[in-house]
């Protein structure tokens, strides 16, 4: 079977007064129907634009997607014209972003909201479209759907909006979804909320989710796979337990080190990544890591890595191995 | 006056910090309060470290605050080395300030972005008159500058050419600038990447060592605040529901919320997350203007009773050192 989702080569440049900065330069993943994909990495490594490019979603000018391939159902997203990707926007794909507050519209009613997709992709008349608008505030454990749905966004907390995005989201019954740091503007007990119900939501209707996210917990939580970037492009990509539990890439090894985790009972001391993530308009040459990697030998800074194979399900990008 | 007890450089009882609440433009009539803190008490012993938790709105801040008298409590008392500062005079209050400090939550917004670097540190030691002479101040300002990790050439630079870890750094050689015993860290690492959070969270825990600090640090991040901790405070719509030592409140959570708190947190371990029970809580908390009456967490407690809906449940000593507020322990 083929995955749902192929993004090849993908590249999408900004280009500024200050030169041209490389968000997404080479990037390839796959999603597999109903599999929850973890795209994790820090502010500025790129995990952002690789979603909205996908969607075709980037601000041009400054932005443009000036590589790679996307296919979904079998055709490029990139290749289509503008009428054919509206069709794919919030009807097969559709898009939860990290700001519930200004992702909604304040003079329009949750409700109106929620059914729009529905008028524009499946041509239901309003009335109805308000209907299933409601059952899907129910599906979204939003506690009195059938007044609630007539509320404007300022009537709801962050969560419920968030709940409301879901619902959006749903509203077509999409083949995918993309969550862009759902839960980061939320209280950790609304998160698990929020999380939890994504994922039944998700298993319930067999639908494929890529979580956006900086918070390897979340990812630990929720994730079959696991693509960690940075700079750009994906250092190492495996299934949950070969990232957390057989990191290869140096900058993973870091990430694990420098966060506190809950269960640790001694104080152990963290060990910071040193440095700072790259300029993206200035990354190194070689590997973008490079500065801030302890392994780092000479051919590091002059020949950029791939990812290549260490096990079954697990590739990195490193040139060293670490395992040595 | 009652005194403070138990030898702590900190202690607050029954601290109450409520804002009135008014509609109208003219008349502005009050409609309520806010009982953003409502009734806190905790100690803090020198050299330790209060980790206080608790989602947004549960009135963190607000204590952090009014502790430093920055806020004026509506009622309760703050002690500082055994002395009550809630009643001390205004112009007390700017030398008691030389003894605590805050490291604030956002580099970008807390550092004025037309001072020179030097100038921010050193803004302090200038106000509290402890530097003689220009020499002085300059070895005083490089100093603080290599204490933070950060080069005293740096010091003629303007704060937007730094990063935010840089910038956090500077907040920190500000703070400490007029040595102080105490500080107050609200949410010092909350609005950094996940790879510099280690290096701020480093150095705090490396200048406590150096200069015998004791912290009160503020966030909402469990797994952070429990690295950093002694002692933990978790705080639930203004109200204190549980204190106790960092490796008690991991593994005998008492208190309905904390173990909700602890279960929501997850854990970069996914064969430990499989394993792990994961409570969800119902809603989402109310308004501190109009919290529940009886227990503020009984609309979302799974163990809720009839009698969490009126009656209030006491801070009890269940064990030594473990306090917890629920009628049902």
């Amino acid at each position: 079977m083929p995955p749902l989702l192929e993004v090849k080569n993908l590249q999408t440049y900004f280009f500024g007064d200050q030169g041209t900065v490389k968000a997404v330069d080479g990037v390839y993943f796959n999603v597999w129907e109903g599999e929850t994909l973890g795209l994790v990495g820090e502010s500025g490594c790129g995990k952002s634009v690789s979603a909205l490019s996908i969607l075709r979603l980037i601000p041009n000018p400054p932005g443009e997607i000036v590589g790679g391939e996307i296919f979904f159902e079998g055709r490029d997203l990139l290749k289509m014209s503008e009428e054919e990707i509206r069709n794919v926007r919030g009807n097969r794909i559709a898009m939860i972003f990290q700001e519930p507050m200004t992702s909604l519209n304040p003079v329009l009613t949750i409700g109106r909201q929620i059914a729009e997709p529905m008028e524009v992709h499946r041509n239901e008349r309003l009335e109805d479209a308000l209907e299933k608008a409601k059952e899907l505030l129910g599906k979204v454990q939003i506690a009195a759907a059938d007044s609630r749905v007539r509320d404007y966004p300022h009537q709801f907390s962050g969560g419920m909006r968030q709940r409301a995005m879901i619902a959006m989201g749903l509203s077509c019954n999409p083949r995918l979804i993309i969550a862009d740091e759902p839960t980061t503007a939320l209280d950790v007990t609304v998160q698990a909320q929020l999380l939890e119900l994504l994922k039944k939501l998700t298993r319930d209707f067999h639908m494929a989710l890529i979580i956006i996210t900086h918070n390897l917990g979340v990812v630990a939580r929720y994730a079959d796979r696991v693509n960690v970037m940075y700079a750009g492009k994906i250092v190492e990509k495996g299934s949950a337990h070969d990232i957390y539990e057989d990191p290869r890439h140096p900058y993973t090894i870091g990430l694990m080190a420098s966060v506190p985790q809950l269960d640790q009972d001694e104080k152990k001391k963290l060990v910071p990544i040193q440095g700072q993530p790259p300029n993206l308009a200035n990354v190194p040459d070689g590997c973008a890591f490079h500065p801030r990697c302890d392994y780092a030998v000479d051919r590091c800074r002059k020949e950029t890595p791939q990812l290549v194979s260490v096990g079954a399900t697990h590739e990195c990008a490193c040139w060293f191995d670490v395992k040595k | 006056m009652s005194k403070s007890k138990n030898n702590a450089l900190i202690e607050v009882q029954d601290l109450k910090v409520h804002f009135p609440v008014s509609v109208g433009n003219i008349f502005k009539k009050k409609i309520g309060y806010i009982k953003a803190v409502d009734g806190v008490s905790f100690f803090i012993k020198q050299g330790e470290t209060l980790g206080l938790v608790g989602e947004s709105g549960s009135g963190k801040t607000t204590t952090g605050n009014a502790v430093l008298q920055l806020e004026s409590p509506t009622g309760g008392k703050i002690f500082f080395e055994g002395e009550d500062i809630t009643a001390i005079a205004p112009k007390e209050i700017r030398k008691l300030r030389r003894r605590m400090q805050m490291i604030f939550q956002d580099p970008f917004s807390s550092l004025d972005p037309r001072m020179k670097v030097t100038d921010i540190i050193g803004e302090p030691i200038i106000v509290h008159h402890m530097a003689k002479n220009r020499a002085e101040y300059r070895d005083q300002t490089g100093e603080l500058l290599k204490v933070v990790g950060l080069d005293p050439s740096m010091g003629s630079r303007y704060p937007h050419e730094f990063s935010g870890g840089q910038r956090q750094r500077i907040g920190v050689a500000r703070a400490l600038a007029v040595r102080p015993s105490f500080i107050v860290c609200d949410e010092p690492v909350s609005a950094l990447d996940v790879s510099i959070q280690a290096q701020i969270i480093n150095l705090l825990e490396d200048l406590q060592g150096k200069f015998n600090l004791t912290y009160l640090f503020i966030a909402h991040d469990l797994s952070v605040v429990r690295h950093i901790s002694d002692r933990i405070a978790v705080m639930y719509l203004g109200e204190l529901v549980e204190i106790a030592s960092r490796l008690e409140l991991y593994h005998n959570p008492l208190h309905p919320y904390t173990r909700a708190l602890l279960s929501a947190v997850p854990i970069p371990n996914p064969t430990v997350e499989a394993r792990r029970e994961h409570i969800i809580l119902k809603g989402e908390a109310s308004s501190s203007l109009h919290p529940s009456q009886g227990c503020r967490f009984h609309p979302r407690c799974e163990s809720a009773v009839k009698d969490c809906s009126t009656l209030k449940p006491e801070m009890k000593e269940v064990s030594p050192g473990h306090f917890v507020a629920c009628n049902l322990s």
